[in-house]
């Protein structure tokens, strides 16, 4: 606890000098409202119940797209890996779309599902789901040779064989790409709600900057950004202990 | 993941594995027009590639591809470039100093996983709508893995190379250039690589959501029109803008790690 409080003192010290700036006349409180007021207009939020419903509408999108491209994009690697004609056919295009900037699909999604839920989590499922392909791939095509052997030899079957050696070995760089996926998904649904939506805390952040609702702005914008820190520091923590076996 | 295939099954086999990856590009070209022109989906939905390709080459001759394309490129390289910069400057300062490290840590640890792109309202309120609010919004979020990375890479270098150009009578500002960097350029061009597409997606949103031309713009503007040939030319610009973009990203690190073990190494690229 103390060591935490040492550590993080810096943010602190920021979160004073905020204050204090705004308080002082720094700066106009029109561009940066103080801190206080921004922890008001947050409790406003919360028992207003606008951050609720909308918080709501957010994770289930960032969750329902992020599920379906770990599924997707999982049993996608690992089946390159496994079978070549796959990697023959997949890889090219894996490859071809891999570096292109995700977010020039939220048009396009806007266009085929409309601004509510689907579009949103047609985009991360699309979005994320190439990361995740490429750990499980690498993580698949790097297990080891030795033990995929020595198991058929002892009579397992391809699909047991894979199942048992080759998708456990493909761990620790799948989770990897899961949590590049996890980063993703935050950053695309936030783009997407800012532009082409009519729910979710993207939108809210919008609309309250539009209305010049600066205070409640700020509120929202830290929630977000405090939501894709917790949700990495959980996955990490998670994927620690998924990988303990390994140790 | 070819080599060993062509090393393994000849000349022949190399010619057969070395278009393999054109004909599921080509199979994938064929499948959009095909679908597209069976009836199965409305042209709204998916124009097919041809009409696409058209409204590419019409842009193009009409100019609107150079510019859109020179200003998302232009915003994006900036802030690339920018971040690039600085980011490396304060990873060196931020390894070598203990107070900068103190104070940075925890701010980066805790800024690096945030979705900064959530500030983008608050950097309009600062900055406005025009290049300089696009640029230091690139800027803010790519400037992040510069940073890890440079300093991850910066503390990793060992301390017996240090010592032994002390030694021979480096001064600091030597031993930065001459064994520091380079033993870091490893790590710095990979938090480089990150970054960069990273501009580039943000760059787009900022397009998308503040409009002043550029590709993201443009697609914004033809999704509002209803024009989905000019939404899915955009698509097709900006995919290959990126793949160009990250594709001489990896040339320029191959280029300049040719004295590096890792060039020697097999690689999938």
């Amino acid at each position: 606890m103390k060591r935490a409080l040492v550590r993080y003192s810096p943010l602190l010290l920021l979160a004073l000098a905020w204050e204090a700036a705004t308080r002082l006349g720094f700066v106009s409180t029109l561009a940066l409202p103080p801190l206080s007021d921004v922890l008001r207009a947050w409790g406003g939020l919360l028992a207003g119940g606008d951050l609720w419903i909308n918080g709501a509408a957010s994770l289930y999108r960032a969750g329902a797209g992020l599920a379906l491209s770990i599924v997707v994009g999982g049993a996608l690697g690992v089946a390159m890996a496994w079978w070549r004609p796959v990697n023959v056919l997949l890889g090219p295009l894996v490859e071809m779309f891999y570096p292109m900037p995700k977010s020039a699909l939220i048009p396009v999604t806007a266009l085929w599902l409309g601004f509510g839920d689907g579009s949103k989590i047609l985009l991360i499922f699309l979005g994320c789901m190439l990361p995740v392909t490429l750990g499980a791939f690498n993580g698949a095509r790097s297990s080891d040779q030795a033990l995929v052997w020595s198991a058929r030899s002892m009579g397992a079957s391809r699909l047991r064989t894979l199942w048992d050696v080759v998708v456990p070995s493909a761990l620790p760089e799948l989770l990897n790409g899961i949590r590049t996926a996890l980063a993703l998904s935050f950053v695309l649904l936030v783009s997407s709600e800012l532009i082409a939506a009519r729910t979710g805390l993207g939108y809210l952040i919008g609309f309250l900057g539009e209305g010049g609702v600066y205070d409640a702005m700020f509120a929202v914008v830290l929630t977000v950004a405090l939501l894709g820190f917790v949700a990495d520091r959980v996955y990490q923590r998670l994927m620690r202990r998924v990988l303990q076996w390994r140790e | 993941m070819n080599d060993q295939a062509r090393a393994a099954s000849g000349p022949a086999g190399a010619l057969g594995w070395g278009l393999a990856p054109w004909l599921s590009v080509l199979a994938l070209a064929l499948a959009w027009e095909g679908v597209a022109r069976s009836g199965m989906v409305t042209p709204f939905m998916l124009p097919p590639l041809s009409v696409v390709l058209e409204r590419i080459g019409a842009d193009a001759a009409a100019g609107e591809l150079l510019r859109n394309l020179g200003l998302t490129l232009y915003r994006a390289l900036a802030g690339f470039l920018i971040a690039a910069g600085a980011g490396i400057v304060l990873g060196v300062a931020i390894a070598r100093n203990r107070v900068l490290r103190w104070f940075f840590d925890p701010i980066i640890s805790v800024g690096f996983p945030m979705p900064k792109i959530a500030f983008l309202p608050i950097v309009i309120l600062w900055l406005g709508l025009y290049d300089v609010s696009k640029i230091s919004m690139i800027v803010f979020d790519a400037i992040f893995p510069v940073v890890t990375a440079t300093v991850a890479g910066t503390m990793a270098v060992e301390k017996e190379l240090l010592w032994s150009a002390r030694n021979l009578g480096a001064g600091e500002r030597e031993l930065l250039w001459e064994i520091v960097l380079p033993a870091a350029l490893p790590q710095i061009l990979t938090g480089l690589q990150v970054a960069l597409p990273i501009a580039l997606i943000v760059g787009i949103v900022t397009e998308m959501r503040m409009g002043g031309a550029g590709l993201g713009a443009a697609m914004m503007t033809a999704s509002r029109f209803a024009d989905s040939p000019g939404v899915f030319a955009g698509i097709v610009e900006i995919a290959l803008a990126g793949y160009c973009l990250v594709k001489g990203m990896a040339a320029l690190r191959r280029r300049l790690l040719l004295w590096h073990q890792e060039a020697l190494a097999p690689t999938t690229a």
